[in-house]
């Protein structure tokens, strides 16, 4: 066997997983095996795998605690509405190319006007920050017209009547949000949009832009005192976490028949902190599993009705408990430390047999 | 690389303890009259040092007399209230730290500050940060190049590491290493930033006898090898009185002597900070 450094294997491993999930469900689905609730969890798992991926690269990888992640994703998700509703004459892949391509953009130019001031804080209030500007991006597109026509795009904050139409749609509705969009996501682009958030954030962090990044989250003095730019690497780590974020956003949006700007709250932001915490910070594969399993629990628990939260509640408290327990810790450590000299022992014939207890 | 005998001192101006193959050099540091106040309370004042440009020079004194200071207002951790340091001949009054590192001072920290979580090869290639490039999207993409930055920035690393012959603990993780390990790692980081003064705030602290004497003929082949000034704070009187050639004695914040080691070791006032008045 041809002897691969760890962090390859690592990352091989954790491809080989997407991609095994990816083709046992497309089998199922072919074979009819698959329940609809669970089909139509398809693609809000691969929306909440890349939000928890995106995540993870400001809170594990960066350090910072950000609770207005779902903020860049409503920017994603209503630009991709705009982008996909206005070029209508385009074919279906296209615009949904365009729209997770544009909405990623445009998250990422929130996560610039964001990242500026937000940054130049740190630990609580940070978090407290980036929780009002979530709220604050919720707020504004609360408030937010949008309408097409011949002319091309009318903007307005004030009403649909302030649009002055002619023969038009009105694509984004103010709190009513985005009626009438038309469903352009697949399982097959939630799969490739996880690709491709997985092989940006893992080659981000295998690199000398990476090794900045997670030198200012060890030790920022000492980031500096190299001669890294602390406030350059923070942004750009803030700003590609929040275009992946408007991607996955996009992909979402154009999930469904209509997107309200309420469902991208404090809640979501939590949600998708919750499967970043119990996959483990810094954990990129983790973070996948976490927001899999989570995503999946609460719809798998329905029969159970009124108890459904409750056992939710009690699964997070018991993964929580389980991951931290310091005794299951050193024994996973010792196993995995008998697994590796029991394999170098096999690979050595025996040899080194007795030379070691 | 010859050192100077005490013997055949010529005459150097007063405030200053430069060595004497470094004459005909630009000296690579110089301050005048640095000083900082935190408040009312003034913690270096009047500081005035030339630093040759191979110079081993020594900065000593009792706890509290403001030597950390020194080094975080050389590096600019903290703005100088008063006076000019001159780097290579040029002032750094408008720089961070960030661009004092790219200017030349590399430093290591008298409470260690390594990137614990990270490997012992990537804290040094984060100290190449500057010096071997690579563009985030050429990263992302794994372009080649990307892979030729990579391979540059490991032989590199693990060249720097040889100096101290940390190169089989590469791959272990810098928080695990024993203390005396993390402090030569700090110094091979520091290295890695191309530097030409290194600041080393107490490279013995925590080490026995043994390594402190290796450290001590490590720190001599760094300068002769890499042909840099260097300038370290420490309290084990037989490291800083064998291998510096000028040492600054500070106390209450002000200089109270410069010179060479046996004019240090000889000097009443040095006595009397150190042990008090007879």
């Amino acid at each position: 066997m041809k002897k691969m450094k760890k962090s390859t294997r690592s990352k091989l491993i954790t491809y080989a997983m997407v991609a095994a999930g990816f083709v046992v469900m497309q089998g199922l689905s072919a074979a009819g095996m698959v329940s609809n609730s669970l089909a139509g969890q398809l693609v809000p798992i691969c929306v909440y795998i890349s939000m928890a991926i995106s995540l993870n690269l400001v809170v594990g990888i960066l350090g910072d605690l950000s609770l207005g992640h779902a903020g860049f994703m409503s920017v994603g998700a209503f630009t991709g509405v705009v982008v996909s509703m206005s070029l209508r004459f385009l074919p279906p892949l296209a615009r949904l190319v365009l729209a997770i391509g544009i909405g990623g953009v445009f998250a990422g130019i929130a996560g610039v006007i964001v990242g500026i001031p937000v940054l130049r804080l740190q630990g609580d209030y940070l978090a407290i920050v980036t929780l009002a500007f979530g709220e604050i991006i919720k707020n504004l597109l609360n408030n937010l017209y949008v309408g097409v026509d011949k002319k091309g795009l009318h903007f307005s904050m004030k009403d649909a009547q302030a649009l002055r139409l002619k023969e038009g749609t009105v694509l984004i509705n103010g709190p009513m949000g985005a009626p009438g969009i038309e469903k352009l996501s697949t399982f097959l682009a939630g799969f490739v949009l996880v690709l491709i958030v997985l092989t940006v954030t893992l080659n981000l962090v295998e690199s000398r832009t990476g090794r900045a990044i997670m030198a200012i989250r060890d030790n920022r003095i000492a980031a500096e005192s190299v001669g890294i730019n602390v406030t350059k690497y923070k942004l750009m780590a803030f700003v590609t976490s929040a275009g992946l974020a408007g991607m996955a956003g996009a992909l979402y949006a154009l999930n469904y028949s209509s997107v309200l700007p309420k469902k991208f709250d404090f809640n979501t932001s939590i949600l998708i902190l919750v499967f970043v915490v119990l996959g483990g910070m810094g954990n990129i594969r983790g973070s996948i599993i976490a927001a899999t399993v989570l995503t999946i629990l609460p719809e798998a628990l329905r029969s159970l009705n009124d108890y459904r939260m409750l056992i939710y509640a009690i699964v997070l408290i018991l993964v929580m408990l389980v991951t931290n327990n310091p005794f299951l810790k050193t024994n996973w450590v010792m196993l995995k430390k008998r697994m590796a000299f029991w394999r170098k022992n096999k690979a050595n014939g025996g040899a080194a047999d007795g030379q070691k207890k | 690389m010859a050192r100077r005998s005490n013997t055949k001192m010529v005459p150097v101006p007063s405030d200053s303890i430069v060595p004497e193959r470094d004459l005909g050099r630009a000296p690579v540091l110089e301050t005048k009259h640095l000083g900082i106040d935190f408040g009312g309370l003034t913690a270096v004042d009047d500081f005035n040092l030339t630093v040759g440009a191979t110079e081993i020079a020594g900065l000593i004194g009792p706890n509290g007399a403001g030597k950390t200071t020194v080094f975080n207002l050389l590096t600019k951790v903290y703005q100088p209230t008063r006076g000019a340091i001159l780097l290579n001949g040029k002032q750094t009054a408008d720089m961070n730290t960030v661009q004092v590192n790219k200017a030349g001072i590399a430093r290591t920290f008298q409470n260690i500050r390594l990137f614990n979580d990270l490997t012992v090869e990537d804290n040094v290639k984060i100290g190449l940060h500057n010096q071997v490039k690579c563009g985030t999207v050429t990263s992302i993409l794994r372009l080649p190049g990307y892979w030729k930055s990579e391979k540059r920035a490991h032989d590199r690393a693990m060249e720097l590491l040889g100096i101290f012959g940390m190169q089989d603990v590469a791959k272990h993780q810098a928080g695990s290493l024993p203390y005396g390990a993390q402090r030569r790692l700090e110094i091979v980081r520091a290295l890695a930033t191309h530097p030409s003064l290194l600041l080393l705030d107490e490279p013995a602290a925590g080490m026995n006898p043994s390594e402190t004497s290796e450290l001590m003929e490590t720190i001599t082949y760094i300068r002769d090898t890499f042909q840099i000034a260097i300038m370290l704070i420490e309290h084990d009187m037989n490291l800083v009185m064998g291998i510096c050639e000028g040492i600054a004695v500070l106390n209450y914040g002000r200089i109270i002597a410069k010179g060479t080691p046996d004019e240090i070791q000889n000097n009443p006032q040095v006595i009397e900070a150190y042990l008090g008045k007879q």
